[in-house]
């Protein structure tokens, strides 16, 4: 991506972008303190869906960018799996023109309103940033700046649809429309492609829609992004399998050229401990599912959910304060994160750890079940937990929990989610038996272009990494269709 | 798209859809399912693809009428689309010629029993097919059955119709009087359970289709996991075909029953709701 940061470089001494320099001196900047992203009262949203973060007004969004220093060497774009020009979209909020603010973002991203509000931008962007890295302050908060953009742009009604020029009649097909997929698909369209989507499920979106609820993201949000890639000239369809109602072999003879998989994470992970195949445990993809893409909380759609007085999620991660935070709106009396490590280790995003704490959430830390116990029907009643320390690091390079011997004791709870983690979604290569998968099931691909052993086939997102996040999901459909490009461009070889 | 082409009623509770699915009849092959979701508010099911015509480009479905989404669906007129279907799912079955093949099938389970049988009567096998239902007016597909079938018993539980008694009565005495060499049992996890207890006496390998509780249908979930030979399988892309002998049937039962208030009370709603 030099090319790209040149541009940057040259942008940077655009002559709005000095006037705007010389409007503050770095000091005046460096001393304004960092943004608070404002919140519905806590109390008030664990009882709705209401979105937790309300998001930034002009004047403070206009504030927070005039933090930014706007370096000449700028480490935050580094820091970006998709490489957004973050000072020159930083910089436009600044200077009050949020239209270009959000153009620039669409122009390496093309699902700007999800990564502002899902991005682990304090381990991405704002751990790169100036502040944060040599002065030791809070980083410039690009994440709310990218949100506020985003959602400006959506609101106006203004929404800018990059002109597709040179159109090249070939043809690609996009396997999965979640997060990688949306993302190849937004970059080949622009190169000239003609691109379909192809999804299992009967929503587009993938995990946007069926996985991060409705709290955290809200579904419209990203249906208005789909419908920026539809009005890009992007085709989608539904409930279609790829190596099942259509294969590899149909899409070839319909004349697609070039294949990007992103099939997304499949079977969830279960412990295998004594008891977990009880009524009333089930994996937080099939909770989260039921919940966010079959609406199965509101009493007018068909699909049930199963509800809990006392909730226990298995697990520190995203997926798991996802799934603590619905049962605690779907009216847990006790919504509880148990986990094996402490809060040093936890892989969740700080934010949702902190949103959780707020919404009274129970963290039972150094916890691990080791069975379950049920009632006559089969419906699981109680947990057995075992307390435990953290010994020396392990191959994660996190601290190895270890149990402590006779420390288990018993606790109540008549639901469970286990979120422990996923296995690739095994389809796609059960269907081609000549693709080349790691040992854990997921796809083998090359590091520069994401190109698997077959050639014209490319795959990214957590069917090449096992569980990921949503913006690698997306650098990796950004990385597989420059490789797509070159793939085709370069007469078909490999 | 899922256009709804014709429907019989096999039965009071029985319903027999044929539906326009061309890429579906293409690909199906014995033993396939799909997912089917009616209304934009409605849930995913998974359906045994029964029967399909590739020529007319048709799946043919039967619905057993049991709860709210296979009531909706057994109210859908020629003409009216399936909002939703997506298939075909899961592994195909294992078709060779094994010799004699013993395949009972109870209640609506003969629906997704026949295109196996079919398949199976391809390949040379000779097939004895033992049919099982409360009463006459739950047998379906019979003349289907017979077609295909080397030999047809049929079992009542309140003998209206063939002899009375379970389904393990008249396998047994099937297995007393011919050597068997593999048994297919699908119908009810109850049934198979027990067709499974009593093929395992018998050393007679036995393979039964599950039906459980799905999601998406399309391995993400894991609504569907059952206990197979002590493992975590899962019915929709490791299934849902699997050695009979190694399923924990009694975890199965339990497991179907996981919704069974809220199935009772979307239920009854939708009850109220169509009077």
């Amino acid at each position: 991506m030099i090319s790209e940061n040149e541009g940057s470089v040259n942008k940077r001494n655009e002559p709005w972008r000095q006037e705007l320099r010389s409007r503050l001196k770095a000091k005046e900047r460096s001393l304004i303190a960092r943004v608070k992203m404002p919140e519905v009262d806590a109390d008030e949203r664990s009882k709705s869906t209401v979105e937790v973060n309300i998001g930034l007004n002009a004047e403070i969004a206009r504030r927070e960018a005039s933090r930014c220093l706007d370096c000449v060497n700028p480490a935050c774009i580094e820091g970006c799996p998709v490489g957004i020009d973050i000072p020159r979209f930083v910089k436009y909020i600044e200077a009050g023109e949020f239209l270009n603010a959000a153009r620039t973002l669409k122009e390496t991203n093309s699902l700007p309103a999800v990564c502002g509000r899902v991005c682990p931008q304090e381990i991405q962007c704002e751990a790169k940033c100036i502040y944060a890295e040599k002065m030791n302050k809070e980083p410039v908060a690009i994440g709310h700046l990218e949100r506020f953009a985003a959602d400006f742009e959506q609101q106006s009604g203004k929404i800018h649809i990059p002109e597709i020029t040179g159109k090249n009649n070939l043809k690609v097909a996009v396997i999965g429309s979640g997060p990688a997929g949306l993302s190849a698909a937004g970059d080949l369209v622009k190169m000239g492609y003609n691109v379909k989507v192809f999804e299992a499920l009967h929503e587009l979106g993938g995990v946007l829609k069926y996985g991060i609820p409705e709290f955290r993201l809200p579904n419209s949000i990203v249906d208005v992004e789909i419908e920026s890639l539809k009005k890009m000239g992007v085709e989608f369809e539904t409930n279609i399998v790829i190596g099942k109602t259509l294969t590899f072999e149909d899409l070839k003879n319909e004349g697609y050229k070039a294949f990007f998989v992103g099939s997304g994470a499949g079977l969830p992970n279960f412990m295998n401990i004594p008891g977990e195949d009880y009524n009333g445990i089930l994996s937080s993809n099939e909770y989260l599912t039921r919940v966010n893409l079959m609406g199965a909380s509101q009493s007018d759609y068909d699909t049930p959910v199963l509800k809990g007085k006392h909730v226990a999620v298995i697990g520190g991660g995203n997926t798991a304060m996802d799934s603590v935070r619905t049962a605690k709106r779907l009216g847990a009396e006790r919504a509880m994160i148990i986990y094996r490590r402490s809060f040093d280790e936890m892989p969740a995003r700080k934010e949702e750890i902190k949103h959780a704490k707020k919404e009274g959430i129970e963290f039972l830390n150094l916890h691990n079940p080791i069975k379950y116990n049920a009632d006559k029907d089969g419906r699981v009643s109680s947990a057995i937990l075992q307390k435990m320390e953290l010994g020396e690091p392990d191959s994660s390079g996190r601290r190895r929990p270890v149990p402590i011997p006779d420390s288990e004791f018993e606790i109540a709870v008549d639901l469970v989610i286990v979120s422990v983690g996923v296995s690739p979604n095994p389809l796609i290569p059960q269907s081609l038996s000549e693709l080349n998968t790691t040992r854990w099931g997921t796809i083998s691909v090359d590091e520069e272009y994401l190109q698997s052993n077959i050639s014209g086939l490319f795959a990214g997102g957590d069917i090449v990494r096992g569980g990921a996040t949503v913006i690698l999901a997306m650098g990796d459909g950004r990385k597989a269709a420059a490789g797509i490009h070159k793939y085709l461009q370069n007469g078909f070889g490999k | 798209m899922n256009r709804i082409v014709e429907k019989i009623n096999l039965s009071e509770l029985v319903v027999k859809l044929s539906i326009e699915a061309p890429e579906i009849a293409k690909k199906r092959k014995a033993g396939h399912f799909v997912i089917v979701k009616i209304g934009k508010k409605g849930e995913r099911i998974p359906l045994t693809i029964s029967q399909a015509d590739e020529h007319s480009g048709t799946i043919t479905l039967i619905i057993q009428k049991v709860g709210t989404t296979s009531h909706k669906l057994a109210a859908l007129e020629p003409g009216d689309h399936v909002t939703d279907l997506v298939g075909p799912l899961g592994h195909a079955t294992h078709i060779e010629n094994k010799g004699t093949i013993l395949c009972a099938g109870g209640g609506v389970g003969i629906a997704p029993l026949l295109p196996i049988v079919e398949a199976l009567k391809e390949a040379g096998n000779k097939i004895i097919l033992v049919l099982g239902a409360r009463s006459k007016d739950l047998i379906i597909l019979e003349d289907e059955i017979r077609k295909v079938s080397d030999e047809v018993v049929i079992m009542t539980d309140d003998g209206s119709y063939g002899q009375k008694g379970l389904i393990t009565k008249g396998m047994e005495d099937v297995i007393m009087k011919n050597r068997i060499d593999l048994a297919y049992a699908i119908g009810p996890a109850i049934m198979m359970k027990y067709c499974s207890l009593l093929t395992k006496k018998h050393a007679i390998p036995t393979i039964a289709s599950l039906n459980t509780i799905m999601v998406d249908g399309t391995g993400m979930c894991g609504a569907c996991r059952v206990t197979v030979g002590n493992k975590t399988r899962f019915v929709c892309v490791d299934g849902p075909e699997f050695n009979a002998h190694e399923v924990d049937f009694d975890e199965l039962l339990m497991r179907l029953g996981a919704y069974k208030e809220e199935e009772y009370s979307s239920f009854k709603e939708y009850s109220q709701a169509i009077k």
